[in-house]
């Protein structure tokens, strides 16, 4: 009697922790077959961004040129609106996320400025891809923004879609004196740099002295060369955001890929150890119940 | 060195010329000496093909205003370029020849000269026949055009293919 009162009570928590034992191993096995999922479309997501990247960094060299060539003129001289009513700022993003604080860095720089602006300076925005416009519409910003871009980031930004860009920026209706474009600079795949490019409008620039040392000037030259300027001035922040962002995303899916193969090893285990609890529990019981019998 | 450098990256033709002719040796004299070469960058969006040049004595570049030949310590001006023959005529004599669709140009204070073109192509590369067929199409498109808007596309076109022939 005694023996079987004991075998009773061994056998009940035996029998719980069994089915508890079945039941966590299938769970571990959604689990972990979940994440091998996961690990498979961030080491995809990898290959692809690692080849775009590679094209984009080959891109980039004349890109850069053509850039850095087509702006320095602003260098070279000193533009300054005499007084400055109206701005307007212009985040760079694209549409696609994953790729690390990107997008969320831009959103924040311009955050940060536009709090900064002195009152009596009426200030507008403008998001050229989705990510910012996210980022931007849920914060005090987002009441200022007056123009949005979408569907960027699928393809490299050619000269077109910045020309069609700043055409719309031209039409918008809005006056600014002075713009600014902020963008993330590529230094390599693993650091980018938020700059800022600033823009002017045409008054500002026929207005400023020093460009009183280039000759055979009317409006009419002036006001096309601002339209190519700000073409040019899109296409490069654009081109150096792009490529920005192929090289973060490759290095965070990267990491992804490295953290998701971590918890992999540790899942599987974990895996491991209680499927072979669940047999040698499955088996003392066989054994058990065999000697009892 | 590192700051020698970054300079000449800058384009800054007076002092990338001191630079590069006394690599060690500069100073605020030299660097204020004018210039005698231009500090020639013409690139488009895909191909660069002189970035901060010097060996360039001459550039013909077709201008919204007309065309205009730019040698070294032109006096600045700035400006948009129009379809046609943009020609460089480099130190050593030898003469290229690029077509270019539009674009901006500028030639600064300290005699560095950039052009910057939508699209740029060497003249060799130009198919006449298409150039002409396309011409064509233009003509048709002007003529059977509505608004204001499809015809100044038109004529764009049209410009734009007519240089291409001429080139």
């Amino acid at each position: 009697m005694l023996k079987v009162t004991t075998r009773v009570i061994l056998y009940s928590p035996q029998c719980c922790q069994v089915r508890h034992s079945s039941g966590k191993l299938k769970e571990l096995a959604i689990r972990l077959k979940a994440v091998r999922n996961i690990q498979k479309i961030t080491k995809t997501m990898k290959m692809i961004s690692a080849a775009k990247f590679a094209q984009a960094s080959k891109a980039i060299v004349p890109a850069r040129a053509y850039g850095v060539g087509a702006l320095s003129m602003y260098d070279k001289t000193e533009i300054a609106p005499n007084e400055k009513k109206q701005q307007l700022f212009i985040a760079v993003s694209s549409d696609r996320g994953l790729c690390g604080a990107l997008h969320s860095n831009i959103g924040r720089a311009l955050k940060s400025e536009f709090e900064q602006v002195p009152e009596g300076i009426e200030t507008k925005v403008i998001t050229v891809g989705e990510k910012a416009k996210a980022f931007l519409s849920s914060t005090a910003v987002g009441r200022s923004i007056i123009m949005e871009c979408k569907e960027l980031g699928r393809v490299p930004p050619t000269f077109n879609d910045a020309a069609a860009i700043a055409d719309q920026m031209l039409g918008c209706g809005y006056d600014y004196q002075e713009g600014r474009v902020f963008y993330n600079w590529f230094k390599s795949a693993m650091s980018q740099i938020i700059k800022q490019q600033p823009v002017y409008s045409t008054e500002v620039v026929s207005q400023s002295a020093s460009m009183s040392v280039y000759d055979s000037l009317d409006d009419d030259v002036i006001k096309s060369y601002q339209e190519f300027q700000l073409a040019n001035t899109l296409y490069y922040t654009m081109k150096e955001n792009y490529t920005s962002e192929q090289g973060a995303r490759m290095v965070s899916m990267d990491g992804a890929t490295k953290n998701a193969g971590d918890m992999i090893d540790r899942m599987a285990l974990l895996y491991n150890r209680t499927r072979q609890a669940v047999i040698t529990t499955e088996l003392t019981e066989i054994i058990s119940g065999m000697t009892a019998l | 060195m590192a700051s020698a450098l970054m300079r000449v990256c800058t384009g800054n033709g007076a002092v990338c010329r001191s630079v590069l002719n006394t690599l060690q040796k500069r100073s605020f004299a030299e660097a204020a000496v004018k210039p005698s070469q231009m500090c020639f960058t013409f690139a488009s969006p895909s191909e660069v093909f002189y970035e901060g040049s010097e060996n360039v004595k001459q550039v013909d570049v077709p201008t919204g205003t007309g065309t205009i030949g730019i040698l070294a310590n032109h006096v600045p001006t700035l400006g948009v370029l129009k379809p046609g023959v943009l020609t460089v005529l480099e130190a050593e004599g030898t003469v290229n020849k690029y077509f270019v669709s539009s674009g901006s140009f500028s030639v600064n204070e300290d005699a560095s000269v950039q052009i910057t073109a939508e699209e740029a192509v060497p003249v060799d590369y130009l198919d006449r026949d298409l150039a002409r067929s396309n011409l064509a199409k233009a003509q048709a498109e002007l003529a059977s055009a509505t608004t204001d808007e499809a015809k100044m596309e038109a004529q764009i076109s049209i410009s734009c293919n007519e240089a291409m022939i001429n080139a």
